[in-house]
């Protein structure tokens, strides 16, 4: 099936199978390997990405699902090309002033999913970061640093939300 | 070594590995594309234990995409056999184990064939078109059925691997008169390690040289085994593990991919990537714990230790692997944990069943130890009436009495547990706490509180080679670190430990800044290519900094000893007229005269003057190997709340206090420490490896195998005392498996001391409401019996003990 999608404000068209799950495009197709894969249930959450601005685990829409969209991934979450601080969005700043990663894997997919619920609540308590963050997994940090990454995210974000 | 402004060691810098990590700039093993890669897939079996019968691949090989398939026997001649590298015993079992099955299935996830398409989506397709007949065999599941005579056997060789003892002291005079005896038994149950990366291989071949990229913790170590297992000269090997995504164990190990990999590259001669996914990894990674505990110990009516008794059974699973028989040895040496007694006795039989091997595992053996004398700790206490702080204060070693050598033989350089413990103590509120606790009990409330008590050490920076030796593992357990001085002063630092999200790359940075004074931006660390870091021996049991960053500091001290050399040449003096100052060789009484590093590492670049018989470069390398282990201990208390209408736990407060010695970066320290508790909540309060009466995994997918989320733990508070270890010049201790360690059994205490009341002494793990609710329930006296409220008298037997 022929799609076309913007992804990280790069415009796509392709041909594909409509069983295509979309990280497999992303991964494979656009090569976008910064959005990973961690599990086959969409327990883990480590393939969140924004679609339309709004957070998917893009391991559970397909490809052909996402035609017409636009997507954003953790490598289009930067203004610039991400390799200075200066452009990093508040989300990743946070995350790495206050160590809320350690091997990394799930950071694209946390830090996507922590951006949507900064949208939808730009002030949220400690609880409400912990319950929005439900279904993204770490193993490495206890997710403590996560969320007080998050917190400290919350205060700069005002008007800084991804209209992707 | 503490924290100035002018020094790195101790300042808590933010993490170079970050800047690749939150931009998706990473390299994960399946990220890597190659032209023509091919990928593969394994088919695995359905059966826990099942002879082959027949395998068709027909139908696959025609398939779309397909360019080879493969079953066992197509590979048997030269897969060889996965390695055990530990042959705890010299009678030991170890049976053949094929990184493909050939004639019979011994767990359900084993892989029985491989196919290599050009796609992944072609690869599973054609997996569904491969046809293997089974014969079934009888699963054997349960360790105790299955060492009685009658029982299936896993291997032809029988159902035992080993048993393996320790012993120190008169047991039997400890035990013989003694006033309390108290025997338990514990379970620890099967689990699941859950790296968030699943494993993926890549493997590259060039004419004979092959490359593999792995999602693997010991790059080394994999060349090594890679070059045994298949013949294939280690020189002709390169291994690299790029961006690793977690590992906690599962991936110190050979695996069956790896190898496979390897060979479907070589035979096909073209590039070949594997990726796990999730459910397929939970079957096939290596799992953990497993252990049936029966302990049993003596004490004086005043809860004075006079002996312990361990008698284990491990689950092997259906192989041994790389470590898997030595894993309950590391626990051998920590059941006495902190505490002083006369008679120690271990016993560990190494049991094999129709399920996923075990091996490493977070804290591998220590935590297993930790739990079963924590937890008999607290049985003590309650059995005593005192409180378990208490009764750990009579018993452990006092600051003032190190070094000490244990009943274990193990000689603990430093601690100070009183001091460790009365922070803690201050930090929880611990004695207002207690009030709440009895108030909440007068009133019979339904929602209880309980604290849990956790005192523990354990035994880090594996490891001295000779000891390793003597327990008849086939490795050492230096470390090797080499410095590359660069013509602009800028530093390249290899270590052949392997990061896979321990920081490594800026605590390293932080140790070299001060070793050879130069600014911790100019110093770029290297690590996890064979290629590049030639020799190692990577990383697990808590032992980077404390070995690797040993042999960083070696290598530091060589380089300056070196450029001492070209700097009194530089500033016509004698090598004697220098000392090393403010991160320069300065003249001795001169500080104004002096060369920085950078500034000698030009001069060594032009070469135009250097002494005589002096090599133009500073570079050095440095191999350490441990003269001992390191020993970090802390105290971990923690506050439950336990509905006891519907067994619903919940953590209230978690404070932990820890010794790790010098802290290189308290960033880290902190970021290990609260992954480590939780990773240990989870065994208390979650997760479990559940398998059916045939032998099937039931928590196959994460669906089903309950990790922790945000939503599921709360904020802990930490806080550290600081006792430099005296066994290397950095004074570390290390800190990876120590809140693993310390966290699950004062979790579980909190609970049982929580339902201490109504009779309950022991929840199984994972402490989930229906195992709570039940264990009050049954419990709970019949009509008209009066509850157990008060401890038993003393000098009674408790538990059934055989005194």
């Amino acid at each position: 099936m022929k799609i076309t999608l913007t992804i990280d404000g790069v415009r796509y068209d392709d041909d594909v199978e409509p069983r295509l799950l979309l990280v497999h495009y992303l991964r494979e197709h656009a090569g976008r390997t910064g959005t990973p894969i961690g599990c086959d249930t969409s327990n883990c959450g480590a393939c969140t990405v924004l679609l339309n601005g709004k957070s998917v685990k893009s391991c559970s829409v397909l490809a052909v699902q996402a035609d017409g969209a636009s997507v954003t991934t953790i490598q289009g979450l930067a203004a610039g090309n991400g390799s200075g601080e200066d452009g990093w969005h508040p989300l990743q700043k946070a995350f790495h002033e206050e160590h809320g990663l350690q091997c990394g894997y799930c950071t694209p997919g946390m830090i996507l999913a922590a951006v949507d619920l900064l949208n939808e609540n730009p002030n949220p308590t400690e609880e409400q970061v912990r319950d929005g963050l439900e279904g993204n997994l770490c193993r490495c940090t206890g997710y403590q640093n996560i969320v007080r990454a998050v917190l400290k995210a919350a205060g700069s974000t005002t008007g800084a939300g991804v209209q992707a | 070594m503490t924290a100035t402004a002018d020094h790195e060691v101790g300042r808590a810098r933010t993490r170079k590995e970050d800047a690749r990590l939150v931009t998706g700039q990473t390299s994960w093993t399946d990220n890597i594309m190659l032209p023509g890669l091919a990928q593969v897939a394994f088919l695995r079996s359905p059966h826990a234990h099942a002879r082959i019968t027949s395998v068709n691949l027909d139908a696959a090989r025609t398939a779309p995409g397909v360019i080879a398939v493969f079953a066992g026997a197509d590979v048997a001649a030269e897969q060889g056999s996965l390695p055990c590298a530990w042959p705890v015993t010299e009678d030991i079992v170890i049976p053949n184990h094929p990184p493909m099955a050939v004639e019979t299935v011994r767990y359900a996830g084993e892989i029985v064939a491989a196919v290599v398409a050009r796609d992944r989506y072609a690869a599973a397709d054609a997996l569904e078109l491969i046809d293997v007949e089974y014969e079934p065999l009888p699963p054997v599941l349960d360790m105790p059925a299955a060492l009685e005579p009658g029982s299936p056997k896993v291997h032809a060789e029988g159902n035992k691997s080993y048993t393996w003892s320790l012993a120190n002291g008169d047991l039997d005079a400890a035990f013989a008169d003694a006033p309390v005896v108290i025997e338990r038994t514990y379970r620890q149950q099967r689990l699941i390690p859950e790296a968030m990366e699943p494993r993926a291989v890549v493997v590259a071949p060039v004419a004979d040289e092959f490359t593999m990229w792995s999602s693997t913790q010991i790059p080394h170590v994999l060349k090594v085994m890679l070059a045994l297992v298949t013949g294939i000269p280690e020189h002709k090997l390169r291994v690299i593990a790029p961006d690793v995504g977690g590992g906690f164990g599962s991936k110190l190990q050979v695996t069956a991919e790896e190898v496979l990999a390897l060979i479907l590259a070589r035979r096909l001669g073209r590039p070949v990537k594997w990726t796990e996914s999730r459910t397929e990894g939970n079957a096939a990674v290596h799992h953990g714990r497993d252990q049936i505990q029966k302990i049993r110990i003596a004490a004086d009516a005043d809860g004075t230790l006079r002996g312990l008794d361990v008698d284990l059974l491990a689950d092997m699973g259906a192989y041994l692997m790389i470590v898997t028989p030595g894993v309950p040895l590391l626990g051998a040496f920590m059941f006495n944990a902190i505490y002083k007694m006369a008679a120690y006795r271990f016993n560990c039989t190494g049991v094999f069943t129709t399920k996923t091997p075990t091996d490493a595992y977070r804290g591998a053996g220590r935590p297993e130890a930790t739990y079963a004398i924590e937890h008999i700790m607290d049985d003590l206490a309650f059995h005593l009436g005192l409180d378990p702080l208490e009764v750990r204060e009579r018993n452990w070693i006092k600051h003032e009495e190190f070094p000490y050598t244990t009943i274990s033989g193990l000689t603990y350089d430093t601690g100070n547990y009183e001091a460790a413990t009365a922070l803690a103590k201050d930090l929880f509120q611990y004695e207002e706490l207690r009030k709440e606790q009895s108030e909440r009990n007068a009133a019979s409330a339904q929602v209880r509180l309980g604290l849990g008590v956790s005192t523990y050490t354990e035994m880090c920076g594996l490891a001295p080679s000779r000891v390793l030796g003597s327990l008849r593992y086939a490795a050492g357990g230096w470390e090797h670190a080499a410095i590359r001085m660069l013509p602009t002063g800028m530093v390249e630092v290899i270590t052949g430990s392997s990061a896979h999200g321990q920081g490594h790359e800026t605590a390293w940075s932080q140790i070299v800044a001060d070793e050879l004074g130069v600014p911790f931006e100019d110093v770029r660390v290297l690590h996890g290519d064979t290629a590049i870091s030639h020799k190692g021996m990577d990383t697990y049991g808590s032992r980077s900094l404390v070995v690797g960053g040993t042999a960083l500091v070696s290598a530091c001290g060589k380089v300056r000893e070196k450029a001492r050399v070209i700097a009194a040449a530089m500033m016509e003096v004698a090598p004697t007229d220098l000392e090393w100052a403010d991160g320069r060789w300065a003249v001795r009484g001169d500080p104004d005269q002096g060369k920085t590093i950078g500034e000698i590492a030009f001069a060594t670049f032009a070469a135009h003057d250097l002494p005589d018989g002096v090599e133009p470069s500073l570079d050095c390398d440095a191999t350490i190997d441990p003269d001992n282990f390191s020993y970090p201990h802390g105290t971990h208390l923690c506050a439950v709340e336990v509905d006891t209408e519907t067994g619903w736990v919940k953590i209230r407060s978690y404070v932990a206090v820890d010794d790790i010695g010098n802290v290189i970066n308290p960033l880290i320290v902190d970021g290990q420490l609260h992954g480590g508790i939780v990773q240990g909540i989870a065994q208390a309060l979650f997760e479990e490896a559940a398998y059916d009466d045939s032998g099937n995994l039931v928590t196959a997918s994460l669906a089903d195998y309950l990790i922790p989320s945000a939503a599921d733990v709360p904020s802990f508070t930490l806080a550290r005392t600081q006792t430099p270890s005296t066994l290397n010049p950095l004074g570390v201790k290390g800190v990876g498996e120590a809140g693993t360690i310390a966290s699950t059994p004062a979790v579980v205490n909190a609970i049982v001391d929580a339902l201490r009341p109504f009779g309950v002494t022991d929840v199984a793990m994972p402490c989930t409401p229906e195992r709570v609710w039940r264990a009050i329930n049954n419990a709970l006296p019949s009509p008209g019996e009066t509850p157990p409220l008060q401890p038993p008298a003393q000098n009674q037997v408790d538990g059934g003990g055989a005194a």
